[in-house]
């Protein structure tokens, strides 16, 4: 059963690699089956870890009537199914986005701005000189990326070479950012790679 | 033998009190140390005399103790069993303590704060925005360019692609990005150009149906939404991923839209709408993933300019005056890191601490 499973895995990878050639049927198959398996697992998760435990069982089990509220919203999402109440669609919609957005604020203002803003204020002075140099740099690159991010005035003049000092800093930690990840995505073509020659051919 | 024990004992007394700024659910225990104890083990009674039993072993240095395992309103009695070399003795019975939930969270107040300047930045500009008052907002060159690439898919014959991310709508990204589908749609629908939205979740989905829908029928085009092209495909990441693939390859749209939140499947998607020949633009607030953006798509909206969008492309007072206050908020911020870095530099902590959160 292990040895189907592992030429299942590596006859799959080889279809969904096939795509880098060109579109074909081999990667038509592997696509349809990754999306049609992993929509019904998704289901199942969804029912199994979500719906279940957080809802139904509360309700069914311990009769928690409360529960009843959370059911008649979810099932408003099935109101495009009659044309004419599909406009009570919008009732979920916007209430999961209201409270998201609600929740969303008071954890980006604790989570991100204040510690962020304090961690601006590093010292520059009692320590080593490379240390105040990296420093002003940190510094100077937070003042100048926000205001980049400044709409409310053209990019022009000082403001615009402040604005583009801010680009520098950012374009630079893309860089950093984009060969941190290319070699992690290098890292998991390994892994698939070894995977093909090791389990499944045995060269390796 | 008798005094080095009184010393001892005197050593440990013992402290408790409801842990502040929490929902009831802790009390603090505090205690001084002494170097010739082992270990302490904290004890615990409902009543005061007796019926004390051990919850935790604590190792001697520690001076603290937080008993996450109470009840809020039940009274607590504790004491702290030393054991030295060959010793073992109590410290004073301390007590009662009655854990309760506090309604505000003092810890917190810098939040609080930081919260009603902000809201009352936005609902000042918002209410001139309101009155009819201009506001200016500078150009964005990656949505003048959104214009510009309906129109070439509408003279090349070809469909939309407009990629919502692979959130739900509870992530603010994919908000942002429904805001910026309601334009898109529009526009396509005023051309009556295929506009193809696939989603990697089921509410992402129904939302995106309703925007383009109500989109179409605000230009007078409502016969030109189809709901199967704003299509569910799977929550996997990889597996929307390779179906979004397969979607460029076959419909070969001419303008592919990437807006909202991404993570790995970025440089895959926009790698292959590079593959197809489209013109790509590309906005999301995932600073992993903008390299990618930026690497193979023709524009890119950077972190906020994907919140900006929205207001430029709307012009709708409240949501000018919202990003007019968030930029104000900007300004603040800037000014705040100033005080901040110079009040270090002078050596006071006290401005540094305003800005320390709790849980």
């Amino acid at each position: 059963m292990e040895v189907l499973g592992v030429w299942i895995a590596s006859l799959l990878t080889l279809a969904i690699y096939s795509f880098l050639y060109k579109d074909n049927p081999f990667y038509k198959v592997a696509e349809h089956i990754f999306v049609g398996i992993s929509a019904g697992y998704w289901a199942v998760i969804l029912w199994f870890d979500f719906a279940w435990p957080n809802l139904f069982e509360p309700l069914i089990v311990k009769g928690n009537m409360v529960y009843l509220i959370p059911i008649i919203i979810g099932l408003l999402m099935f109101a495009p199914f009659i044309p004419k109440l599909s406009w009570l669609v919008r009732i979920p919609l916007t209430f999961t986005m209201g409270i998201s957005m609600a929740l969303f604020i008071t954890q980006i203002i604790q989570g991100d701005i204040l510690p962020q803003l304090q961690a601006t204020f590093l010292p520059l002075a009692g320590i080593h000189p490379f240390k105040v140099f990296s420093n002003l740099l940190i510094i100077a690159g937070v003042v100048f990326t926000l205001i980049y991010f400044y709409f409310s005035k053209e990019h022009k003049g000082t403001l615009g070479f402040a604005a583009k000092v801010g680009i520098w800093f950012m374009m630079v930690s893309f860089g950093a950012s984009f060969g941190y990840t290319v070699m992690a995505r290098i890292s998991l073509l390994i892994g698939r790679v070894y995977f093909l020659l090791h389990n499944w051919l045995g060269i390796i | 033998m008798f005094l080095i024990l009184l010393i001892l004992v005197q050593g440990i007394s013992l402290d408790v009190y409801d842990t502040p700024n929490d929902d009831g659910s802790s009390i603090t225990l505090s205690w001084s140390s002494d170097t010739l104890i082992s270990s302490y083990q904290i004890l615990r009674s409902i009543f005061p005399e007796h019926d004390f039993k051990e919850i935790a072993r604590v190792e001697s240095g520690k001076t603290t103790y937080v008993d996450t395992a109470v009840k809020a309103g039940t009274k607590y009695y504790y004491r702290i069993k030393g054991a030295g070399l060959d010793t073992v003795f109590f410290s004073n019975t301390a007590g009662p303590v009655r854990p309760i939930a506090q309604i505000f969270n003092l810890g917190r107040l810098n939040i609080a704060v930081c919260m009603i300047i902000l809201f009352a930045v936005i609902l000042f500009y918002i209410s001139r925005a309101r009155k009819g008052e201009k506001l200016y907002i500078r150009k964005i060159p990656a949505l003048t360019a959104v214009e510009e690439a309906i129109g070439r898919a509408t003279e090349m014959g070809k469909p939309v692609l407009f990629v919502p991310g692979i959130m739900d709508i509870d992530n603010p990204q994919t908000i942002a990005a429904m805001s910026i589908l309601a334009r898109v749609a529009e526009k396509t629908a005023e051309y009556g150009t295929p506009l193809y939205v696939p989603t990697s979740k089921a509410m992402a989905m129904s939302m995106a149906q309703q925007v383009v829908k109500e989109s179409a029928t605000k230009v007078g085009r409502p016969d030109w939404f189809n709901a199967d092209n704003i299509r569910y495909l799977t929550d996997d990441q990889f597996g929307y991923v390779s179906a979004v693939d397969g979607m460029m390859v076959r419909e070969k749209p001419a303008t592919n839209l990437y807006l909202g939140c991404f993570y790995a499947e970025s440089l895959i998607l926009a790698e292959t709408g590079h593959y197809t020949g489209a013109i790509q633009i590309a906005g999301t607030a995932m600073p992993d993933q903008l390299p990618f953006f930026v690497a193979a798509c023709d524009y890119t909206l950077l972190g906020e300019e994907l919140y900006a969008a929205s207001a430029y492309l709307s012009q709708e007072p409240i949501q000018i005056g919202s990003l007019k206050g968030q930029d104000f908020g900007k300004l603040i911020f800037i000014l705040v890191i100033v005080i901040g870095v110079i009040t270090r530099l002078l050596g006071n902590q006290y401005f540094y601490n305003l800005f320390k959160t709790t849980r």
